[in-house]
């Protein structure tokens, strides 16, 4: 069995084999984000045993204190306590000092290491495909991206540093302790034992844990996200009150999983304590006896108790560092999972130039299935030669959009070739290719900032001069000088105050402004009033003059300024010819646009 | 976010940084002290209490437990070891056991008393966040990104929750201990025990001065955050745009732009700590090498026994990590502060649309709905603009249709929503069977009303959950449920639901199968059909829909319609012959009402807005023209060729 990329990620069970997988891509992942950082962590590294070897000193100092310097001062001589003092103040001293050196350089590290791994998967998904993102869900490509990389901040944050310290420091006592007396050290040793086994025991039963606490996370971030973006519907439906009981039952399995956590952590942090406080019992038993026989001084046992002690004080924050390195190892194991996963339609390795494309497209022996299992379009050629305009016309679901996204490579074809200027897709650089084919959807996504902003995204170089020529070409200039700050206004989240025909009339202006050699218009101009279709019409006439378009629209007022009308049907193109000839004659078409002009009266 | 300039957000190229008003509007001027802050937190605490106070009482009995130790110490070495008396180890040791088990049930108690109940706090501020913003108006929701929200409920909750069981437990517990452990020490010695407590004064000032710093930054850093998420949340929404236009790297650009901001203030947000944690570390040493050779020396002169020094030593050293661990309660503290402040930004934030106190019940609704004198505005429309509807006047009689047609802007969606209260008149009415809309409860209004919006906005649930959406009662599956999600979906033509994988029970919206607009446009229309509501309000219903379709939709809505009053904004001719009635929506107000073939005779504002016919004839026309030329020519050349 094997799971790569995405698949498997709702599972809690996986088998041995599937585990080790998975667990090697995540060590992966890390690796190569501590790579570009591995000499400042060395440097860190260094920093962090000197800090710790001066604040581990203390113990010993108290020891040589009362068992050299108590004899000497009451032989006069102050110099041996105060020499004791003296190195006291300086190890504590420059162990903060070092300590809060160490502090920043790994605050740097831990935060170069997350910016590169935030760059990573946000540019992952841009590049996978739409077929994955629509298999795999917006609520999930964003929590990816915000609750599981807040799990690994936080193990960055002060998991890391809490471990690091917490093991340097439970290792230079263990040294303290053994070179101040063998037979205490022999006891620390052995309460490794239980220690070991009791952290085994709890990394086992908490480990599917949390990676359901993280799954819970996530669905509840889903449904939050989602009603906030629907606000609307919520509202006029009265769906709040069912919403809640929904919510709240989300927010109560998250509760309860971290509950069970929690309930785990009662019973490994007190058995710790316990550990510790029997460790300190055997020491001061062996060590009480030793004194009596005078084999051991009074301050050496001391110093022994409180390095047996002080051992296991780091243990509380070393179990949260388990905490969060559990849910760290949790997200870490699906955003390796979602960095894994080879974009559907990938980059060329080594792109064909292409500077000033024409604008031929062919399909030739394309055919396409969704998801390995429906056909949606069976083996076609189709030759569009540059600076045609197309009107692709056929009912819902007859595989218009499946077209136009082969088109824009949206997909690829599953047999077949889709040619520009003679050129497959898959060999263009992603920049010539999305320069020259500019795709418009009927969904006119606008992005907080500026309506300039929003305009722009088809030049991000234009001038305002520019954007205001684009916007006017299209029809939305006067609408936008009508709004309350003109093409400053924040058209806020999804566009929340700009009519739908406004925020299709501002994706238009993009594609105008893009100014490519082949323009799709997949129903960009469904939610548009008359007087504005009319006015983009106009503007179509002149801009597609001179570049190949292929418009989809339910309207066939496109038509008019089609060179030719293709009709689908169940994914095959019925009907190919001139828009007169088709309508002059007795097929599809001249069905179709004969309910058309019924519906204009 | 508040006090710095806006990052660009994922679409903004970084020349014009747009100012988004989003983050936080809300942030009151002066800031409230931390104490104050963190006491709202209380009424979610309340149930928590004494189960809190429990924990509490428990983790000081562990500390006392650990200070007990000492003492049993320095018996041991003033007695049994400065008599080399080998019996009296054995009860010491026992009780230093006793002691260390009774320390771990202890914690074990602590642990359990409190950690529990922390999920149940931390669960009910959600819910209750939650139940907020459904209840907060839509003009919340216009200025408020959801990655903002989202940040609030997720982050900002997690970290309130283990503040509560974990950092307010310690911080308590540990100031107490300190208390107790300084007491202890003076006791055993007071010269020490002074010279202990001088030295950790500079600590208290520090953790002050901490405060001012560390929770500026933190609040900035949790602003970024929040303003990331939204970046995130936006380049996957609008990911077809970004492919389209090849801009997946532009986005990138910007996204590293605001991360980088946010790494820039958790740097700084290290430095802070970094700055406490020098002092924390640094003292509690310099104060150990002091009580060194101070106590050294009092055992010099005698007044104090090496059992007594072990002993300060060894309680000193009990009271180090409570110490140390001050400083990153503090932190927790102070981000726990910040939380509660985003928090309540929220739960503060003013609802201007509520439930009227005594509302009116309207059993049986006719379904009279007019507009009387209705003005509306935006709040943050510049006083130079008009009212965006500047005296509404539209009577709709029960049981009829009326078209709404108006130029794209003119306010035609805006009108739809003030219907069921999304949006306040903000002059004027709006009456359903003459009872102003304000005085009917809001879920009693809603469920007289049902709209099908501009956007169809499923929600992830199955194809039937969406569609009886307006229908509490068909919850749960029964043959009733059945007819009313068959009819529905008869009307709406979305007879296409049965074909997807697992027919009406296919999982549909963000989190299930994507769907094309026009076939989420037909559920949509279910859904506000299957409400069976007195007022159908549908705005552009039809508009992603083939011609095929839409006139099927249309023959099947036209029943509906015969018995329900309906407000249907129009933008095309087929729609409109739906309507028994057109309204004409013209620079805010109602500027024409009468049948569609009349107002497309007497009206050229309603001619221009709503048909093309016109260019369509004159279209017919012109190819008349190239065919009979070209014609000609055809003819032309054949006689040429005849002749030749």
């Amino acid at each position: 069995m094997s799971v790569t990329g995405v698949e498997g990620e709702e599972r809690n069970n996986f088998t041995a084999s599937e585990s080790k997988q998975i667990r090697a891509r995540s060590l992966r992942l890390l690796g190569s984000l501590l790579r570009p950082v591995r000499w400042r962590v060395t440097a860190a590294m260094l920093v962090v045993v000197l800090s710790t070897a001066a604040q581990v000193a203390g113990p010993a100092l108290i020891a040589f204190g009362i068992d050299k310097g108590l004899p000497a001062l009451l032989a006069q001589d102050w110099l041996p306590l105060a020499a004791t003092g003296g190195v006291y103040l300086l190890t504590g001293v420059i162990g903060a000092i070092l300590i809060a050196w160490y502090t920043m350089m790994s605050a740097r590290i831990s935060q170069a290491v997350l910016i590169d791994l935030r760059k990573r998967v946000f540019l992952q998904t841009q590049r996978l495909s739409l077929e994955f993102h629509e298999s795999y869900t917006s609520g999930r490509i964003i929590s990816r991206q915000t609750s599981d990389l807040d799990a690994i901040r936080e193990l960055l944050d002060s998991g890391i540093n809490q471990l690091v310290q917490g093991v340097l420091y439970m290792a230079f006592t263990a040294i303290a302790l053994v070179s101040l007396d063998g037979v205490s050290g022999l006891v620390l040793l052995g309460s490794l034992v239980p220690l070991f086994a009791l952290t085994r025991w709890f990394q086992v039963r908490s480990q599917t844990l949390f990676r359901r606490s993280r799954t819970a996370s996530a669905s509840l971030i889903v449904k939050f996200v989602e009603t906030m973006t629907g606000i609307r519907a919520v509202k006029a439906f009265r769906a709040e009150r069912r919403n809640e009981e929904v919510f709240g039952e989300l927010v109560e399995d998250y509760r309860k999983v971290n509950g069970r956590v929690i309930q785990l952590f009662g019973i490994f942090d007190p058995g710790l304590i316990l550990i510790g406080n029997v460790a300190v019992a055997v020491v001061l038993l062996l060590g009480g006896f030793r004194v009596v026989d005078g084999q051991l001084a009074i301050g050496a046992l001391l110093a022994a108790l409180l390095y047996t002690r002080r051992f296991f004080d780091p243990m509380e924050e070393m179990a949260m560092f388990y905490n969060s390195y559990q849910s760290a190892a949790a997200a870490l194991e699906k955003i390796s999972g979602v960095l894994e996963e080879l974009p559907g339609v990938p980059d060329p390795v080594a792109p064909v130039d292409l500077w000033e494309a024409r604008g031929a497209v062919t399909f030739t022996g394309v055919r396409f299935e969704y998801q390995s299992d429906r056909v949606i379009l069976p083996t076609f050629d189709l030759a569009i030669p540059a600076g045609q305009t197309i009107a692709l016309v056929g009912s819902t679901g007859a595989g218009k959009s499946t077209l136009a996204k082969l088109m824009a490579r949206f997909y690829d074809p599953t047999d077949g070739q889709v040619l520009l200027d003679g050129v497959d897709l898959r060999r263009l650089h992603p920049k010539d290719l999305r320069r020259a084919i500019v795709m418009v959807t009927q969904e006119a996504y606008l992005f907080s900032g500026s309506v300039a902003d929003n305009i722009a995204i088809g030049k991000p170089d234009a001038s305002p001069a520019e954007i205001v020529a684009a916007a006017r070409a299209v029809g939305a200039h006067e609408f936008i000088e009508n709004l309350p700050g003109g093409y400053d206004t924040d058209v806020n989240k999804r566009g929340g105050r700009v009519s739908a025909g406004q925020r299709q009339l501002i994706s238009f202006a993009r594609a105008f402004l893009a100014d490519p050699a082949v323009l799709i218009l997949d129903e960009a101009t469904s939610s548009l009033d008359i007087p504005s279709e009319r006015l983009v019409q106009q503007a179509l006439q002149t801009l597609l003059a001179d570049r190949t378009a292929v418009i989809i629209a339910h309207r066939l007022s496109t038509v008019a300024i089609a060179d030719r009308v293709l009709v689908m049907e169940h994914g095959i193109i019925v009907e190919d010819g001139a828009p007169d000839d088709l309508i002059d004659g007795t097929g599809r078409f001249a069905q179709l646009h004969a309910a058309w002009r019924e519906s204009l009266v | 976010m508040d006090t710095t300039p806006n990052p660009p957000t994922a679409s903004t190229p970084p020349s014009t940084p747009a100012a988004t008003p989003a983050a936080a509007p809300e942030q009151p001027g002066k800031r409230a002290s931390t104490l104050r802050t963190l006491l709202r937190l209380f009424p979610y605490v309340r149930p928590a209490l004494p189960r809190l106070v429990l924990g509490m009482i428990a983790a000081l009995l562990a500390a006392v437990v650990a200070l007990a130790i000492p003492q049993v110490l320095q018996g041991l070495v003033d007695g049994a070891l400065s008599r080399q008396d080998p019996a009296g180890i054995w009860p010491a040791v026992l009780v230093v056991l006793g002691l260390g088990v009774l320390e771990a049930i202890l914690i074990a108690l602590r642990r359990w008393f409190v950690l529990v109940p922390g999920t149940h706090v931390e669960a009910s501020m959600r819910n209750a966040l939650y139940a907020r913003l459904q209840d907060l108006p839509v003009s919340f929701h216009d200025r408020w990104p959801s990655g903002q929200l989202l940040s609030r409920a997720v982050s900002d909750l997690n970290l309130i929750r283990r503040w509560i069981s974990f950092g307010l437990v310690l911080l308590v517990v540990n100031i107490v201990t300190i208390v107790i452990g300084a007491a202890v020490l003076v006791s055993m010695n007071w010269i020490l025990g002074v010279v202990f407590i001088a030295c950790s004064i500079p600590l208290w000032i520090v953790g002050y001065l901490f405060e001012e710093k560390y929770s500026v930054v933190a609040r900035r850093s949790q602003d970024q955050a929040g303003d990331l998420a939204t970046a995130v949340e936006e380049s996957v929404h609008g990911i077809r745009v970004l492919k389209a236009f090849g801009r997946g790297g532009f986005a990138l650009k910007n996204f590293s732009q605001q991360a980088e901001d946010l790494r820039g203030t958790e740097i700084e947000k290290a430095r802070a700590i970094a700055g406490i944690w020098l002092w924390l570390l640094m003292v509690p040493d310099v104060a150990f090498a002091l009580c060194l050779v101070v106590g050294v020396w009092l055992a010099a002169q005698g007044d104090l026994s090496v059992g007594g020094l072990v002993a300060f030593f060894a309680t000193a050293t009990v009271l180090r990590w409570p110490v140390e661990s001050i400083g990153f309660l503090l932190s927790m503290t102070f981000d726990a502060r910040t939380a509660t402040d985003r928090y309540f930004d929220v739960l503060d934030a003013p609802n201007s649309i509520t439930d009227p106190d005594r509302p009116v019940t309207l059993a049986e609704p006719r379904g009279r709905l007019a507009f009387e004198d209705v003005h509306f505005r935006y709040p943050d429309s510049p006083a130079r603009f008009p009212d965006l509807l500047d005296g509404v006047n539209l009577v709709l009689q029960p049981g009829e249709t009326m078209a709404l047609v108006g130029l794209t802007g003119s306010g035609k969606s805006t009108l739809t929503a003030l219907t069921t209260r999304l949006y306040d008149v903000t002059q004027g009415a709006v009456t359903l069977d003459g009872v102003d809309v304000r005085s009917l409860g809001r879920e009693d209004l809603r469920g007289h009303l049902a709209m099908a919006f501009e956007d169809a906005t499923l929600f992830s649930a199955s194809v039937r959950d969406n569609v009886l959406l307006g229908r509490p009662e068909f919850a749960e599956r029964s043959a009733a449920a059945d007819a009313a999600l068959e009819e529905a979906l008869q009307v709406a033509q979305a007879g296409f639901v049965r074909d997807l994988p697992d027919g009406v029970d296919t999982l549909v919206g963000e989190e299930g199968m994507s769907l094309s607009g026009g076939q989420r446009q037909r559920i949509a229309l279910a859904r506000a059909v299957a409400a069976k509501p007195a007022v159908l309000v549908l705005d552009d219903p039809l508009s992603a829909l083939d011609v095929d379709t839409e006139s099927l939709v249309e023959a099947a809505l036209r029943e509906v319609l015969a018995s329900t009053t309906a407000l249907i904004v129009a933008h095309r001719p087929s729609t409109v012959t739906l309507a028994d009635r057109v309204a004409l929506l013209e620079d805010g107000r109602i500027t024409a009402v009468g049948r569609h073939s009349e107002l497309l005779r007497t009206n050229e504002h309603y001619r221009f807005v709503i048909s093309s016919l016109e260019d369509e004839e004159r279209r017919d026309a012109t190819r008349q023209v190239a065919r009979d030329e070209s014609a000609a020519r055809t003819e032309q050349t054949e006689r040429e060729e005849a002749a030749r």
